[in-house]
C-alpha cells in the first residue's frame, strides 16, 4: 500500500494508524529475520506517533501529508530515543543526544519512525556488506546483496515492511540500492534538504533523500523534509515546490537526452543498456523529445570521487577518538595510544580502508597531484553539465552497471566495488538531483533494473515529473514476487 | 606513484589507527591498486582548471549572534565512555610532580 493510499484510509477511518504500526511489525516478523534491514525497531515511538495521528483524527483535525506512514530511518540519522550507531562498533553504545532535521520534519508530517535501517558503516559501501551488525539481504534473492550504503533503508521499502524511508547519498547509495531492490530512489539537490543530524561522510556530497514504492511517495516524503534549516548554513533557502501536485502533467515537449558515452562505457551490462534504450522511446512515445548528449569529464568522475569523498570522510570521522561518546579501548598506556587503539578496533575495514586514503591524498606531497586535481575535475564535470542542460531537461543513464550481484562477489576486490556507483557519482560532484526508478527486471536473472535520471539544480519538480510519466507508462510492478515467499 | 609499507605506516600513525602488520600488507596492495586507477587523474594537465570545493555557488551564511540553548553537561556527557565529576575521563597527560 502506497503512502499516499495510507494517509487516504487513515483520514476515512478505513482503519487507524495503530493498526498500521501493528501491520507494520507484523510484516518485519515475518521478514527481517531473512532480510535484516533493521538494526534496531522503535515501537514505542511508532505507537506514540501514531496515536497522535488516531486522536487528530478523531477530533477531526487536519491531518498532516504523511499521517500514519510507517517509514524507515538509515542509522546514520539521529533521532532522541534510538541509538544512532551508522553500522558501526565504534557508535555501538551512541544514544542520539538531539534530532536530525529531516527525520524530525519527516515524524512532523505524521509519519511513524518503525526503526532504524542498516547500511554500510558510515555509508562506506556499495553492498550493505560493511555493516558491523551483519549485511541485508535483498528481498529479490536472499543470495544477493541489496546494493548500499542505504542497503537496510531500500530493503525494508521492497520488502514491504514500510512504505518509505530515509537514506543518505554520497556518491550514489540511495539510487544504486534503489534500482538493486526495485524501488524509487531520490538524491535532492545538495543544500534541498539540511543534513543536520546526519552522520557526516562526505559534507560536500552527502543528501539525505527518500525511498518509496512510487515516485508519488518519494514526492511527498521530500515535500516534507526539505527547506532551508538554521540549523545547516549549507541548507538552501530557494523555494520548496509542491512537488506531488503536477505529477500527472506528462513529459510533452520536455527534452530527455540519453547520456550515450557514459551508456556505451566498459562494465556496463548489455540488458541495463538495452533498458536504458527503451526507456527512451517510451519518452519519446510520451511525447517528450529525445536525443544524445556526451558528458566526456564524466570518466574521472570515479578517481575525483575516491580522492575527495575520503579526504572529507577522514577528516569527519577524526572525531571518533573513544573521548566523549562511542567506544573505547580497554588499557590504554596514554591518550595517543588510547585514540589509536579505540579508532583500529572500532572501525571496519573499509572505514579503515576510506580513512587511509583520504589521510594520504589529504597528506604533505600528495595534496595537489590528488586532492587539488580531483576538485579541477569536479569543475569540468559539473562544466559538462551545465552545457548538457542547455540541450536537455532530464538526462538518462543507467543507475547502475549491473544488477544486484552475490554476496561476497566483490567485497576481496574494493576497486570492482567502487565501480557499483560509476553512474551515481557525478551527481553527487556537481550537486544536481537525481532518481532512481525501477525499469524492468533483467531476462537472465530476474532482478530488477533501475532508470537513473538527473536534472540540473532545484529542478526536483521537473525530474519527478518524468519519473512518474516513465513510472506509468512502464507499468512495472516493483513489488518482488519472492516477498510472498519470505512472509 | 607506488606506494609502501613504510608509506602505509606513516599515514596509519597520522590518522591515528594502530595497524597490525598484516592490516598494512593488505593496505599496501589495496591503496596501491586503488592509487593506480586514480593516476590517471593526477596526469591530467588542468593547470588553468579552477578548483571546486563546494557543488553550488554559496556567499558567507551568518546568522545572529545571539545566545541560545545547547546541550545541557548532563546531556553532553550521557554518552562518555568514562565521566567524572562533570567532565571525560582520559589517562592522564601531564605526569604528577612536574614529570612527563
Amino acid at each position: 500500500m502506497s503512502a499516499a493510499r495510507i494517509r487516504a484510509g487513515v483520514a476515512a477511518r478505513e482503519f487507524s494508524a495503530r493498526e498500521v504500526a501493528d501491520a507494520a511489525y507484523a510484516r518485519i516478523d515475518a521478514v527481517d529475520r531473512d532480510v535484516h534491514a533493521f538494526l534496531q525497531l522503535t515501537p514505542e515511538l511508532a505507537y506514540a506517533a501514531a496515536d497522535r495521528v488516531d486522536a487528530a483524527v478523531a477530533a477531526g483535525d487536519e491531518l498532516p501529508p504523511l499521517a500514519g506512514v510507517p517509514a524507515g530511518i538509515k542509522d546514520n540519522m539521529n533521532l532522541v530515543g534510538t541509538r544512532t550507531t551508522c553500522a558501526s562498533r565504534i557508535l555501538g553504545p551512541y544514544e542520539s543526544a538531539y534530532d536530525c532535521t529531516a527525520v524530525r520534519r519527516l515524524l512532523d508530517a505524521g509519519a511513524l519512525p518503525v526503526g532504524k535501517c542498516n547500511m554500510d558503516e558510515f555509508a562506506f559501501g556499495s553492498s550493505t556488506e560493511n555493516s558491523a551488525y551483519g549485511p541485508t539481504r535483498n528481498p529479490w534473492d536472499l543470495g544477493r546483496v541489496p546494493g548500499g550504503s542505504s542497503g537496510g533503508s531500500a530493503a525494508c521499502v521492497a520488502a514491504g515492511e514500510v512504505c518509505v524511508a530515509l537514506g543518505s547519498d554520497t556518491g550514489g547509495s540511495i539510487r544504486q540500492p534503489g534500482a538493486l531492490t526495485g524501488t524509487v530512489a531520490l538524491k535532492p539537490t545538495y543544500g534541498r534538504v539540511s543534513r543536520y543530524g546526519l552522520v557526516a561522510f562526505g559534507s560536500s556530497l552527502d543528501q539525505i533523500g527518500p525511498f518509496g514504492r512510487t515516485v508519488e511517495d518519494c514526492a511527498l516524503v521530500l515535500q516534507a523534509i526539505a527547506g532551508a534549516d538554521p540549523m545547516d548554513a549549507t541548507s538552501s533557502d530557494a523555494p520548496v515546490e509542491a512537488y506531488a501536485s503536477g505529477l500527472a502533467d506528462g513529459v510533452s515537449g520536455l527534452r530527455v537526452g540519453v547520456v550515450a558515452d557514459m551508456l556505451e562505457a566498459d562494465g556496463c551490462a548489455g540488458g541495463v543498456r538495452a533498458m536504458v534504450r527503451a526507456a527512451a522511446e517510451t519518452f519519446a512515445s510520451l511525447g517528450a523529445e529525445v536525443g544524445e548528449v556526451d558528458l566526456p569529464s564524466c570518466e574521472h568522475g570515479l578517481s575525483a570521487y575516491y580522492i575527495i569523498g575520503p579526504a572529507e570522510a577522514s577528516s569527519n570521522l577524526a572525531r571518533f577518538d573513544g573521548i566523549r561518546y562511542g567506544a573505547r579501548a580497554e588499557g590504554a598506556e596514554d591518550v595517543l595510544d588510547l585514540y589509536m587503539r579505540t579508532r583500529a578496533q572500532g572501525f571496519g575495514p573499509e572505514s579503515i580502508r576510506r580513512i587511509m586514503l583520504g589521510t594520504y591524498a589529504l597528506s604533505a606531497g600528495y595534496y595537489d597531484a590528488y586532492y587539488g586535481q580531483a576538485q579541477k575535475a569536479r569543475t569540468l564535470i559539473k562544466r559538462d553539465f551545465a552545457a548538457a542542460f542547455e540541450r536537455f531537461d532530464v538526462l538518462l543513464t543507467p543507475t547502475a552497471p549491473t544488477v544486484a550481484f552475490a554476496f561476497g562477489e566483490k567485497s576481496g576486490d574494493p576497486l570492482a566495488m567502487y565501480l557499483s556507483d560509476i553512474y551515481t557519482i557525478p551527481a553527487n560532484l556537481a550537486g544536481i538531483p537525481a532518481i532512481s526508478v525501477p525499469a524492468g527486471l533483467c531476462p537472465e536473472s530476474g532482478m530488477p533494473m533501475g532508470l537513473h535520471m538527473m536534472a540540473t539544480h532545484f529542478a526536483e519538480g521537473a525530474l519527478l515529473r518524468a519519473a512518474a510519466a516513465f513510472e506509468a507508462a512502464a507499468g512495472f510492478d516493483c513489488a518482488p514476487a519472492s516477498a510472498a515467499a519470505l512472509a | 606513484m607506488p606506494i609502501s609499507e613504510d608509506d602505509v605506516r606513516h599515514v596509519a600513525t597520522l590518522a591515528r589507527l594502530a595497524l597490525s602488520d598484516e592490516q598494512v600488507a593488505v593496505l599496501t596492495g589495496e591503496l596501491g591498486s586503488i592509487l593506480g586507477h586514480i593516476d590517471a587523474l593526477a596526469r591530467l594537465d588542468l593547470a588553468e582548471v579552477e578548483p571546486t570545493a563546494h557543488p553550488l555557488e554559496m556567499t558567507d551564511s551568518t546568522r545572529a549572534d545571539e545566545p541560545r540553548l545547547g546541550l545541557t553537561q548532563a546531556e553532553a556527557l550521557a554518552n562518555a565512555p568514562e565521566a567524572r565529576d562533570g567532565a571525560f575521563v582520559i589517562p592522564r597527560i601531564v605526569g604528577v610532580g612536574g614529570e612527563g
